[in-house]
């Protein structure tokens, strides 16, 4: 018998205890590197939260990551682990890309807004399918063949970007600035509210785009007969199929969700902030995207707060590196990395010593308990 | 094409290919015996990144290459520490190993050196440099063979020949010692392999750390065989092109060999024939042949030609039943 632990142990201590051990781990870095790890953690929040624009950048940065952790999220409550969103973002970056090459000289950006988001999702969700179906149909395995697919996307990118979208006569391989009409309004209005204000900070209302989602995929994950086929396959594929789930359709819906909301993630960057559609504008959101959702514990509210913790990362983390000159960016990377080897890979590593306390505690309080059945899983 | 243009596409083929063919046996070991390792890229980075710093710090290409070994072999026994004890994901541990070594030879190469996350530049006394094989000179003058001989065959480096050795060496490791039996078996049934008193934890610890060894290998002569020098990303993917080629090759150690070569080629190729009009197709972008491992790959995942079939206890952590 698998003794259960108390559930804010499982939900909010261990993840702290992970959480702990990767920064304290991360500290030993800034130590070997010769700097001081308070002084780099102090450095590291204030340029996240210290100031309206710091604030700004975190939270254009969370927009990104709460995309692509719900991405990753649906997939894995199917069961599939969708390791292409960065492939997926990507490609959707066309979508959001044609929609506002199309329309930004005739139309305002509202009118715009809902053809890029459909743009980005279906590019997105296009992207997904064919891995999506290799799966269900072919049983070729989903993480292999999204590896491969983000590496074909980084060609395919490339060679559009330069043959395609590329206006005559530039070098850089990305599309024209967008006008007006392609271009995203900022919350600068919310942070007067609160009596700051965004400076520079490209922070826009694809942030509330991103809040919407969160909703919207509680609401298919908890809420509808869609999302209960989703999860029952996630959890048992074989008792799915025995109660007349079917399968391949499930798996590819799963994946065609996932692959469009990492799409979507490509509106915050190309319509928020650069106007234009770069090379490898991702930056590697996709891949923080699994960290974010393994961190939530795949809940959207776990992928809000998990959302933010990497927002801090990459805003402070850039400030940290313009203050400390030992320090360069890469350090996020590097702490990056680490909370995704002590709170993913590495989750159970508290788990035995934990469920032994709890189970010794529980003992001495439940006398009618037998002894030796709370084994640690 | 003349004769001496595609002896040099197949020289650089061969060049190219050692590193896919070291982090594609390594990969072997590792998922034969059910752990599944995307975290090749990052091990050869670190590998290569340990190399290019020692070789700059002691000047010799051996100790180099011990540091790049003792390297990978320590991101090697974290997998393995989560993926067998800890029973964690093997995947996700994979992607956490892929951004430490990312980040941590950029960060620490920039604090180190200061040359932007480089390493300066490695002389020739540190570095592994060709070898010319007995004779090659003297038999050059016998027409086609000569010359192949010459060209093709000699003038690599140590490891390039150790890659290739390592070929037939891991064949008769993986299928004809008792070890290797037990590896393949660990990957394919661990309880029957645990019910016959082996170790399943163990069998597979080693399994994980001769894996890290020859990432360390294809690091190694990255940034001291095929360069002079450590430059930030310097591995590029080249560990997930070893993952496609090992699943290519339907992790067997000879079809590997073969999947290596033919990416390698591909990557030859693919600068020369920018532009190039090829018979039938027309010029062929440079992206599209970059992605051809890929394309490939994903095309035989998807059982078109022929079946690629993992061990069957891939990426499944063993519990010992009580």
């Amino acid at each position: 018998m698998k003794h259960q632990l108390p559930k804010w142990v499982d939900y909010g201590l261990i993840p702290l205890l992970n959480l702990i051990t990767a920064f304290l781990v991360a500290g030993l870095v800034v130590l070997l590197v010769g700097e001081n790890p308070l002084e780099a953690a102090y450095l590291l929040v204030r340029g996240a939260f210290g100031y309206g624009g710091g604030i700004g950048y975190t939270l254009f940065y969370a927009t990104n990551f709460i995309f692509t952790g719900l991405s990753v999220a649906v997939a894995i409550h199917c069961g599939l682990f969708n390791i292409g969103s960065e492939g997926q973002a990507y490609v959707g970056g066309i979508g959001v890309a044609a929609a506002c090459l199309a329309l930004d000289h005739y139309v305002p950006w509202y009118v715009t807004f809902p053809f890029a988001v459909l743009g980005a999702a279906a590019f997105g969700a296009a992207w997904a399918f064919i891995p999506a179906w290799l799966q269900a149909k072919r049983g070729s395995h989903v993480v292999i063949t999204t590896i491969m697919f983000n590496f074909i996307a980084s060609a395919l990118m490339i060679y559009l970007l330069v043959e395609v979208f590329k206006p005559a006569g530039s070098m850089a391989p990305e599309t024209r600035t967008f006008e007006s009409g392609g271009q995203l309004p900022k919350l600068d209005w919310l942070f007067e509210l609160f009596g700051t204000s965004l400076g520079g900070a490209p922070f826009n209302i694809s942030f509330l785009l991103a809040l919407l989602a969160c909703w919207a995929v509680w609401l298919l994950i908890w809420r509808t007969r869609l999302g209960y086929e989703i999860r029952t396959t996630g959890i048992n594929p074989t008792a799915a199929v025995y109660a007349g789930i079917p399968q391949v359709r499930t798996i590819v819906i799963a994946m065609l969700i996932s692959g469009a909301l990492a799409g979507m993630m490509g509106l915050n960057p190309i319509m928020g902030d650069q106007y234009r559609l770069q090379e490898s504008f991702p930056a590697g959101a996709g891949f923080v995207g699994i960290a974010v959702s393994l961190m939530g514990r795949n809940h959207p509210v776990g992928i809000i707060f998990a959302a933010i913790l990497f927002g801090m990362l990459w805003q402070g983390g850039a400030e940290l590196a313009f203050d400390m000159p030992k320090i360069s960016r890469d350090m996020i990377v590097v702490i990056q990395g680490l909370v995704i080897l002590f709170a993913g890979a590495l989750e159970h590593m508290y788990r035995p010593a934990l469920a032994g306390f709890f189970n010794r505690r529980d003992h001495r309080t439940d006398s009618s308990a037998v002894p030796g059945t709370g084994e640690a899983g | 094409m003349d004769f001496l243009s595609l002896l040099q596409i197949l020289d650089s083929t061969v060049r190219l290919s050692t590193p896919l063919l070291l982090a594609a046996l390594a990969g072997l070991y590792s998922e034969r015996s059910g752990v599944f390792d995307i975290g090749l890229e990052g091990k050869m980075l670190g590998g290569a990144f340990a190399a290019a710093a020692a070789a700059v710090i002691f000047g010799n290409p051996w100790i180099a290459l011990l540091f790049a070994l003792l390297t990978s072999l320590g991101l090697g026994v974290v997998h393995a520490f989560a993926s067998i004890t800890v029973k964690g994901n093997q995947i996700v541990s994979g992607v956490a190993i892929n951004f430490i070594a990312a980040g941590l030879t950029a960060l620490l190469g920039q604090s180190w050196f200061g040359q932007g996350g480089r390493t300066p530049q490695i002389g020739q006394e540190a570095r592994f440099n060709p070898v010319e094989l007995p004779g090659s000179e003297a038999l050059s003058g016998i027409p086609l063979l000569g010359p192949i001989y010459r060209d093709l065959i000699s003038g690599h480096n140590v490891i390039v020949y150790f890659a290739f050795l390592m070929v037939p060496a891991t064949w008769w490791v993986i299928f004809r010692t008792r070890f290797g039996l037990r590896l393949r078996a660990v990957g394919e049934n661990p309880a029957a392999v645990d019910t016959a008193g082996i170790n399943v934890v163990w069998a597979r610890y080693r399994a994980v750390m001769i894996c890290g060894l020859l990432c360390g290998f294809a690091g190694a002569y990255l940034s001291i065989g095929l360069s002079a020098g450590f430059v930030q990303n310097m591995t590029a993917g080249k560990g997930f092109i070893a993952l496609a080629a090992l699943i290519f090759a339907k992790w067997r150690p000879l079809n590997a060999m073969w999947a290596c070569l033919l990416f390698g080629f591909l990557d030859a190729v693919a600068i020369r024939l920018q532009g190039v009009p090829l018979p039938l197709v027309g010029a062929v972008p440079v992206q599209f042949i970059q992605a051809l491992p890929y394309i490939l790959t994903v095309v035989l995942l998807a059982g078109f030609i022929g079946k690629a079939v993992p061990p069957k206890a891939g990426g499944v952590p063993y519990t010992k039943e009580r």
